[in-house]
């Protein structure tokens, strides 16, 4: 990324499709102000698949509402494509929000919703016609062009919504959990499309989801957020892989967390094992898949006992306690006859793929 | 996208049968409602077809004359028929006032209606019973409270004069404007309590979905509230204009004897004109005019609403 140091203010990076600049978003006054934001800074790219991601209350929406415009800071700056756009309302910006509740116009045909947006534009007649048709093209719906919406199936409204959104050619396209109204087979088809709709669109996309799922498997890049702050950006394999603290490790995903004092080279666990793990802090994480269930007596195997067996189907949950009482959980593959072997009471070896611990702050 | 369920047989008769239940069980009302409602309309309609008598009431002649003087007057001398100014006068008032009743009621309803629909829950019911205060008293008194308001030296005058907007005071008593004061005032509630009803329904996150498609401030009320909204609009102007055009206290107590409108009218025939069946026809016509009126009101309103695209 190509970085210029202005002399009047801060790094302004050139290919910014939105940038937040220090925000705070706080409803009510005084003592009694929530802070949904607390001075938040981020940075998404142009033409990326950015999602922010965390539980409800956590400010993602907040901040995807400052970014339309539907609020305004109580402090920092919303640049769009490197414009200053902070005092600007919603329709002087050129970004498009795809509504959790679809915000569809029950008075217009699925056309017109598409259309919409160009008309207020003030587009010509021909024009608009044109591109809603390629809209309704590329969201599959050609055939429903004269419906009126509240004929349209949970799905089909979801995709007049992606229509009448991309239609204006906005800068970037704003997401608000579109699709936690479908059930789950449709979410999982409009996951495939929305990808594929930002890929050959090639607008930036800016996506909020409580979904970590939904978040690892499209995106480019995630900000985990929790309590009003961004906890972490980075790509999926990162977040995952490498989170930065106990919050953004526990919300991604299942992981052990083990007490633990970094010592050169790898952490201590407090019966004076000392593992290999990179990464500094008080906290050992591992991924339930990593943890690899070994006889009693194997070789650096940590000694634990197997509280119970769940099975999963594709794969098997085995509860464990190490001897000083810490709880793990290991997820290993079912076998063919879908017996893994373990019975509550066993006493085991608890090897760690290479590489899988990891210390991290609390 | 399915078509719509074929119904089976069984279906089919049971829905035939529950049809007949209903005929059978609203009977009574609707025998009630011809008795009431059709009888006194059909007497009016006979005596509009007989000849006026000497001293008001009817003699039992078949006669057009009632009709034909909706419009035409006979000459004293010649007999001869022409156009009554003096009718068409008190026609056009009547609909203008009414118009403009309507469009006033609109311009302050609908702030008003907008507002109370965005209170809370709690306040939105102490905004509404605030609305409806005026009809807990006679129209009669509170059309004569108008008048304490605006007659020469009454409050509005005197407190521009005090303020020293006006240098003499405004002679608003015995005009339209009087009227249309008083009948604005009156028939507010009639507008705000639909518009109300169709704002309440509205869905307030289309408004974001207006702003974010690029929709300015005024375009997102045209082109998204107000069309919403329509059905409160068309119910709440049918329910202004409707009993505007047939005031008769308001017009009677504000705009004195020579600002009549047709429900003044009517009443000189049954009074002091002494032609009852000109009444009667001029009831009749006016309620076959306002039918005709609304329907093709309705239709207009309603047409946009088929989608296109």
């Amino acid at each position: 990324m190509i970085k210029i140091t202005g002399t009047a203010g801060p790094i302004l990076s050139v290919n910014a499709a939105i940038m937040a600049r220090d925000v705070t978003k706080a409803f009510g006054q005084g003592e009694t102000a929530l802070k949904a934001l607390d001075n938040v800074s981020c940075e998404i790219r142009t033409g990326e698949f950015f999602t922010l991601l965390g539980p409800s209350g956590c400010g993602k929406t907040t901040l995807l509402r400052l970014i339309a415009g539907f609020e305004m800071p109580t402090a920092g700056q919303i640049l769009i494509d490197g414009q200053d756009v902070t005092g600007q309302p919603p329709n002087r910006r050129a970004v498009n929000t795809v509504f959790q509740s679809y915000a569809l116009f029950p008075h217009l045909s699925v056309a017109e919703n598409v259309g919409f947006g160009l008309k207020m534009q003030g587009r010509p007649r021909a024009e608009i016609a044109a591109t809603v048709r390629e809209m309704l093209a590329l969201v599959k719906l050609e055939a429903l062009a004269g419906r009126r919406t509240g004929q349209l199936s949970g799905g089909q409204q979801q995709r007049v919504a992606l229509a009448r959104a991309l239609a204006p050619r906005p800068k970037v396209l704003l997401l608000d959990e579109p699709l936690s109204a479908l059930d789950l087979k449709l979410r999982k088809e409009m996951q495939v499309e929305l990808k594929r709709l930002q890929t050959e669109t090639g607008i930036t996309f800016v996506f909020v989801t409580h979904d970590q799922e939904e978040a690892l498997t499209m995106s480019d890049r995630i900000a985990v957020m929790s309590a009003g702050k961004i906890q972490q950006i980075g790509v999926p394999r990162e977040i995952y892989t490498a989170p930065v603290n106990r919050f953004v490790a526990d919300f991604i995903g299942e992981t052990n967390f083990i007490p633990a004092t970094a010592v050169p080279g790898g952490a201590k666990l407090a019966d004076g094992t000392v593992l290999p793990a990179e990464g500094e802090g008080s906290l050992l994480i591992i991924r339930p898949e990593q943890l690899r269930l070994l006889p009693a007596a194997a070789d650096g195997a940590l000694p634990a006992t197997v509280e119970s067996v769940v099975y999963f189907g594709t794969d098997t949950h085995v509860h464990l306690a190490l001897e000083d009482g810490t709880k793990l959980t290991a997820r290993v593959p079912s076998p063919a006859d879908g017996h893994s072997g373990h019975a509550p009471g066993q006493r085991i070896g608890l090897g760690f793929a290479p590489g899988a611990a990891r210390l991290i702050r609390e | 996208m399915s078509p719509p369920p074929r119904l089976s047989e069984a279906e089919d008769r049971q829905r035939r049968a529950a049809t007949r239940n209903g005929w059978l069980l609203s009977a009574p009302a609707l025998v009630l409602l011809f008795i009431a409602a059709s009888g006194p309309l059909l007497i009016v309609l006979v005596y509009s077809f007989l000849t006026p008598g000497k001293y008001g009431d009817v003699s039992w002649e078949f006669s057009t004359s009632g009709w034909v003087g909706i419009l035409f007057s006979r000459d004293i001398f010649d007999d001869t028929l022409k156009l009554a100014d003096a009718h068409l006068t008190i026609f056009w008032r009547s609909v203008k006032l009414s118009l403009l009743t309507t469009a006033i009621t609109f311009a302050l309803g609908f702030p008003t209606a907008w507002f109370i629909a965005t209170r809370p829950p709690k306040a939105r019911a102490l905004w509404l019973f605030l609305i409806t205060i005026p009809f807990w008293t006679n129209l009669l008194i509170r059309t004569f409270a108008i008048t304490e308001i605006i007659r020469n030296e009454g409050i509005l005058n005197k407190v521009l004069l005090a303020i020293g907007v006006i240098a003499a005071p405004l002679r608003i008593m015995n005009t339209d404007t009087a009227v249309l004061i008083g009948m604005a005032y009156v028939y507010l509630p009639l507008m705000v309590l639909p518009l109300f009803a169709a704002i309440d329904r509205f869905d307030m996150r289309l408004l974001e979905a207006g702003y974010d498609l690029y929709a300015s401030r005024m375009q997102v009320l045209r082109h998204v509230i107000l069309p919403i909204v329509r059905p409160g609009i068309v119910a709440g102007s049918i329910l202004v204009f409707v009993p505007s055009l047939g005031a008769y206290v308001t017009p009677r107590v504000l705009g004195g004897g020579k600002n009549m409108m047709i429900g003044n009218f009517i009443e000189l025939q049954f009074g002091q004109g002494r032609n009852w069946p000109l009444g009667a026809a001029l009831s009749i016509a006016l309620l076959i005019v306002v039918m005709l009126a609304m329907l093709i009101y309705v239709r207009a309103a309603t047409k946009e609403d088929t989608p296109h695209g």
